[in-house]
């Protein structure tokens, strides 16, 4: 059992993670609290049912090119609409929630309420301490890993990666030092979004993909950054293994209650906040203030 | 501004007021019957509903329209998107605008048993006829039993109620323990439950605790996940540990899409047998990737050679119906209804409907009477609707039950079957073969 949950866990997990690190990107530099994030996801998916179905593109091309598009979508996104309020955070959370909406509504008038679905880069399964897994959820695993490193990467070793972590660090002294602030906030959402895409690629053949699913992956998305802490990429993939573990758990532990699982584990986020109300690795909201 | 820019837009506005005044928005042509259509309009459920009664209506049209007293009506179908599988809050509201601001004379359709409920309401305060498509939840009639002068407006046309549903899926159990005694060698079969967490699947499973022990079977857990859970891996691997040789599914939301998926994908090695509401589908096997094969569904409808009314859906609308399409029947039921009272006036027509005896393809469509404790339910059993046991073998979607035995110790059952492209059941060869090394 406990391997079981284990493993199912961590599979989850990483989904939540993939999706969570995108997220965490945004709001921990451009300091957008972007609840489109999981529609860009949805949309990507859609991008890559129409190029392997409609325009007859192999899996691979349609999923660079679904990256590429929505990396794209996110940066004239940044540029057309959150890049003149991106002074009102609020304002920004409310414009990009209404974002979300569209793109739904965009979905559902041409692609309709079904769901669909999507073949997977590896087929098959196998198992491991009982549990039975499949390959993609394998890859998606392996890849949040990829993901991680090529972060780092990108922030320690390349002169983009320093004007960022400057943006995040303070705006307005970045922008005294010549950084041009607008641009690399508009970067880090297009980042942000082909994060989103890249995560299309890896989850939607593993869901199903219909327009109104992007609503139930924020919820745990931003479940995930909150008790990870808002902005903390660290934070943010501790915390979505802990909340995978968490909703594993419920499922192997409590079968008529699986429904539950997500409330479960949003109960274990609020008992987290309770006792640490930054999140797991958040800064504290005083010292952000300041 | 210029004073030219302001005429062109005051006169602007001012056609556009016309506009909008004098059309007759609502105004209801003289000898046409409006029906309302209602379901969430953007998702598969709804646009079946829809494109059922839209094919019937058509047909009838075509046909010279609905006679009464020597009158005759051209029925208009008016579409009302009530999102019941989202809001039931923009369910309440599309039945009050349908009645109130389209004037439908009729409803048909509408799906989630829990939006049903508070629909009911507003159909009752209205006083307007509907004929229900899919919803099974047994307080849905129990409640016309209760009150009936309150709640007689409503009839389930197209679904069984969840006691019938569960009957059919039971049989269809039946069938498959049996396979697995025979062909595993295994004498009590364990059976596992996964149900969407809602309303109408409570009794079925409450009667599988009970009735599973007589049955031969041992009841071995349920596991409920959201309607709209958009993963049910672990739910599955749980399954798998609890030792389950068959898992009843119940679901007739997104939820069941991704388990009848999964269960391919994760290589359950159990018969997966019950209520998969997208399952029915042609496409299935291709948006599942083949991961469906050796699902059973019970279901209330199938392409039974005897009939043409797939054909003819198909040929319209290039997929095969499931079963919200079974508008299409609804519809014919209230021509057959009203044209047999003679009048449009509702308790007539109640009268008239509470003694339909229509045949369908699926069998002969007739209601329980006033004084039944689910008035207006389908009758369920050997001379009326029986269900269809379909199972996806190798990408073609076969009808293996009923197979003409007793059912559940019926012997009424005995010879029912529908044609000769019956064929058999079939374990999932890496059921038998997990199960079999096992065993060693």
């Amino acid at each position: 059992m406990v391997s079981l949950i284990l493993v199912n866990g961590l599979t989850l997990g990483s989904m939540f993670a993939l999706l969570a690190i995108g997220f965490s990107l945004v709001f921990g530099v451009a300091r957008i609290m972007n609840m489109s994030h999981t529609a860009f996801y949805m949309v990507a998916s859609f991008m890559i049912f129409s190029g392997v179905n409609y325009l007859k593109l192999s899996l691979l091309t349609a999923s660079i090119l679904a990256i590429l598009l929505t990396a794209a979508l996110g940066m004239l996104c940044y540029k057309l609409l959150f890049d003149r309020i991106k002074e009102h955070e609020t304002a920004v959370m409310i414009i990009s929630l209404a974002l979300a909406i569209l793109f739904q509504e965009i979905c559902l008038l041409f692609f309709g309420g079904h769901l669909r679905s999507i073949p997977p880069f590896v087929k098959g399964s196998f198992e491991i301490l009982e549990c039975r897994i499949t390959y993609q959820q394998a890859f998606t695993f392996m890849t949040v890993f990829i993901v991680i490193g090529g972060m780092y990467l990108l922030l320690l070793k390349t002169r983009l990666g320093l004007a960022i972590k400057a943006v995040a660090q303070d705006r307005e002294i970045a922008n005294l030092m010549g950084i041009d602030v607008s641009r690399i906030c508009m970067i880090i959402t297009g980042l942000s979004a082909g994060l989103a895409g890249l995560a299309a690629c890896l989850l939607a053949p593993i869901y199903m993909i219909e327009p109104h699913r992007w609503l139930q992956s924020l919820v745990m998305i931003l479940a995930v950054v909150v008790l990870g802490g808002l902005g903390s990429i660290k934070g943010s993939i501790i915390a979505a293994f802990i909340l995978g573990l968490s909703e594993s758990a419920v499922i192997f532990l409590i079968p008529g209650g699986s429904f539950l699982r997500g409330s479960i584990s949003l109960s274990v986020m609020i008992a987290v906040i309770l006792i640490r109300p930054e999140g797991l690795f958040g800064v504290k909201f005083e010292e952000e203030r300041l | 501004m210029q004073p030219v820019k302001i005429k062109i837009y005051f006169l602007a506005a001012l056609i556009l007021v016309l506009f909008v005044s004098v059309k007759p928005v609502h105004a209801k042509p003289v000898n046409e019957i409006k029906i309302g259509i209602m379901g969430t309009m953007k998702m598969l459920m709804g646009e079946h509903q829809w494109m059922g009664a839209e094919l019937a209506a058509e047909e009838i049209n075509k046909a010279g329209g609905i006679t009464v007293a020597g009158k005759t009506y051209a029925i208009n179908l008016v579409k009302v998107d009530d999102n019941n599988m989202l809001s039931i809050s923009d369910a309440i509201s599309a039945i009050e605008r349908a009645i109130t601001l389209n004037k439908v004379d009729f409803l048909i359709g509408g799906m989630r048993s829990e939006a049903i409920l508070a629909q009911q309401e507003i159909m009752a305060e209205h006083k307007v006829i509907w004929l229900n498509a899919v919803s099974a939840s047994l307080e849905l009639t129990r409640r016309i039993a209760r009150d009936y002068d309150k709640y007689k407006y409503w009839f389930r046309t197209s679904c069984l109620n969840a006691k019938y549903v569960g009957a059919i899926i039971f049989a269809n159990i039946e069938m498959v323990a049996q396979k697995v005694r025979d062909e595993l060698g295994i004498d009590v079969p364990r059976v596992a439950v996964i149900a969407e967490k809602v309303m109408w699947p409570d009794p079925i499973i409450a009667a599988a605790k009970k009735d599973f022990p007589k049955m031969g079977l041992e009841f071995i857990g349920a596991w409920r996940p959201s309607s709209h859970a958009i993963d049910t891996s672990a739910e599955l691997l749980a399954i798998k540990r609890a030792g389950a040789h068959i898992i009843l599914t119940i679901g007739s939301g997104p939820v069941d899409t991704i388990w009848s998926k999964q269960y391919g994908e994760l290589q359950i090695p159990a018969a997966m047998v019950g209520v998969n509401s997208d399952a029915g589908r042609k496409e299935f096997w291709a948006d599942s990737n083949g991961n469906c094969n050796y699902l059973l569904i019970s279901t209330i409808i199938a392409n039974l050679s005897n009939d043409n009314f797939f054909e003819k859906y198909s040929k319209k609308y290039n997929t095969d119906p499931i079963g919200p399409a079974l508008t299409y029947e609804a519809v014919y039921i209230l021509k057959e209804a009203i044209e047999r009272a003679g009048t449009l006036k509702t308790d007539s027509l109640i009268e008239a409907l509470e003694k339909t005896c229509y045949h369908s393809f699926r069998g002969k469509i007739s209601f329980y009477p006033k004084g039944h404790d689910t008035p207006h339910d389908l009758m369920w059993g050997p001379g009326y609707v029986t269900g269809f046991g379909l199972q996806w073998q190798d990408g073609k979607l076969a009808l293996v039950w009923p197979v003409g035995e007793p059912v559940l110790g019926d012997k009424r059952w005995k010879g029912i079957r529908y044609d000769e492209e019956t064929v058999e059941y079939k374990l999932p060869p890496r059921m038998i073969k997990y199960w079999k090394a096992k065993k060693k």
